[in-house]
């Protein structure tokens, strides 16, 4: 007589568990080190006169030269007039991007009237445009600020644009048997479910909005970053040129951590998803 | 017809329903018959060249629980969703008084918001978020009220979208085959969780479903639509809880699912 279920019972075995014990600090050490190696070589390049001063200067001599324009009071000036021009534009930028994009994504007359135009317009060349805005505003401050805004306006519409077209459409029905008023689908679940794709139009654009300013500033400017970089070029000052492009991408860095910050906690209900 | 059955009354209405204006000859004996919650005369959807739903005729009592079982594509959802006014494009009378509320196949809860937030979406009432808290309790997740829809299970996200769904109180609560995706363990935590607030707050219910059990153990009636009209009716007089082994229920089965086109050969 054969038992039907037969206890085989668990066989245990021991799993080692084998510890991989992080070590940032060693991590961050191996990817310091080739930068730190380039830099040296570009120093003891600098110093042998095996590059001359006219094409690059030295390390050592761009710190100094910092810390002289910071002193001076030169570099807080010209990031001072440059930040504002970035600033204004890219608010203008985003207000008419985001607002053109709900325009567009929350009707189909809308849709009709704002995305064809928007669509001929993304297809000019930005910078192309520059003698055009030239011409209608002049060399002072109103054609860098409008390049900047321009820029800003595309990556942000398409992207919110996009955003709101893809929110789930379950949910559009779940809103309907909740019977939520339009004001609040649009609040409730159009406008968040459109929140990622905006985030992601939002770091596009500043990529573009610092790209524009520094190609904004290369026209006839009295001040900014741009006039103290060109101002350099004149007097073969290559040391000011780099600072000036070292702030440059201090800012484009700043700028989209705090786009990344902001989307840890606009999503943090993503994250906890992903995390988990 | 079939009245020397006492438990289960089985009609089969292919041919009966098309003579008849109101199907309901059998209940006249019954003492106090409640007014419908929903009456649904010659429902048809199409859509293309396929007829749907082809003159369906549905009545749902207060307070009923009324299951509804299909083949997959015989338009039990598409139904469902008429009565939900999700679909315009339906023709036919179709009256449903009183509020409705749906917990879907997929709970559907909004990302964005955490559980409470999801329960209270929407709610017209004079403290939305007490009642939704007191909702979420009385599903079993008041301690999760404050967590990411994302982070919950399968079992957790259906419990959430029916307190969603009966923190409004409904007249008529639509439940389209929202356990199919559970693991069986959990479907048989929820079927009790659902007769459990079924018989608190009384809503009539339809229950679209696949599974002939559930709708068995669960239903006051089970329908069965087969091309697009509601080709059998089973009334179910079990008290609950229902055994899925009791004698009639077994008898029932079979009955249900030759309907549904299922033989089952080599089983006795």
């Amino acid at each position: 007589m054969s038992a039907p279920v037969v206890d085989v019972g668990v066989r245990r075995r021991a799993v080692r568990a084998q510890p991989r014990v992080p070590r940032p600090f060693a991590a961050a050490w191996k990817r310091l080190l080739s930068p730190l190696v380039i830099v040296v070589l570009w120093q003891i390049a600098s110093s042998t006169g095996l590059l001359p001063e006219r094409l690059l200067a030295s390390p050592v001599k761009i710190v100094t030269t910092a810390t002289d324009l910071i002193q001076t009071g030169v570099l807080p000036e010209a990031i001072v007039v440059s930040l504002q021009r970035a600033a204004i534009g890219f608010t203008l930028g985003a207000l008419a991007g985001i607002g053109l994009a709900l325009i567009a994504g929350l009707s189909r007359v809308g849709e009709n009237t704002v995305d064809p135009l928007l669509q001929m317009l993304r297809a000019l060349p930005l910078f192309g445009l520059i003698p055009l805005f030239i011409l209608w505003f002049g060399i002072g401050e109103t054609p860098k600020v409008a390049l900047v805004a321009l820029g800003v306006v595309f990556p942000l519409y398409l992207n919110t644009f996009a955003g709101i077209r893809g929110v789930d459409g379950k949910l559009g029905e779940l809103a309907q048997v909740l019977r939520l008023r339009r004001s609040a689908m649009i609040a409730h679940i159009v406008l968040p479910g459109a929140l990622p794709q905006t985030l992601v139009g939002l770091r596009q654009s500043l990529g573009v909005a610092w790209l524009a300013l520094i190609v904004a500033e290369q026209i006839n400017a009295d001040a900014g970053l741009g006039y103290m970089i060109n101002d350099a070029r004149e007097f073969l000052r290559t040391d000011v040129i780099v600072v000036g492009l070292i702030v440059y991408a201090i800012f484009g860095l700043l700028t989209d951590s705090l786009v990344r910050l902001l989307e840890r906690r606009a999503l943090s209900w993503r994250q906890s998803f992903l995390s988990s | 017809m079939a009245t020397e059955l006492p438990v289960i009354v089985t009609s089969d209405l292919e041919t009966a329903t098309s003579g008849s204006e109101t199907a309901t000859p059998r209940d006249s004996s019954r003492a106090a018959i409640p007014e419908p919650t929903v009456r649904v005369n010659g429902l048809t959807r199409t859509f293309g060249e396929r007829r749907v739903l082809d003159g369906v005729d549905l009545e749902i009592r207060r307070g009923e629980f009324v299951a509804l079982l299909g083949r997959s594509g015989s338009g039990k959802s598409t139904l469902l969703r008429v009565l939900a006014g999700l679909d315009p494009g339906a023709k036919g009378e179709v009256e449903v008084e009183g509020t409705v509320a749906v917990a879907f196949q997929e709970p559907r809860l909004v990302p964005w918001k955490r559980i409470l937030a999801n329960v209270a979406l929407g709610l017209q009432a004079p403290d939305p978020r007490a009642a939704a808290l007191a909702a979420l309790e009385e599903v079993g997740l008041g301690e999760l009220h404050g967590a990411w829809p994302l982070t919950l299970s399968g079992g957790e996200a259906q419990r959430a979208s029916l307190a969603r769904a009966l923190v409004r109180e409904p007249d008529l609560l639509l439940l389209d085959e929202p356990f199919s995706a559970l693991d069986a363990l959990t479907r048989i935590t929820i079927h009790r969780l659902v007769l459990d607030l079924w018989g608190r707050h009384g809503p009539g219910i339809l229950l679209v479903t696949h599974d002939v059990d559930e709708a068995m153990l669960l239903a006051d009636r089970v329908l069965v639509l087969d091309r697009g009209v509601i080709a059998h009716e089973s009334r179910v007089d079990l008290p609950r809880p229902r055994h899925r082994d009791h004698r009639d229920l077994i008898a029932l089965r079979s009955t249900l699912l030759t309907r549904l086109g299922v033989t089952l050969e080599g089983t006795t």
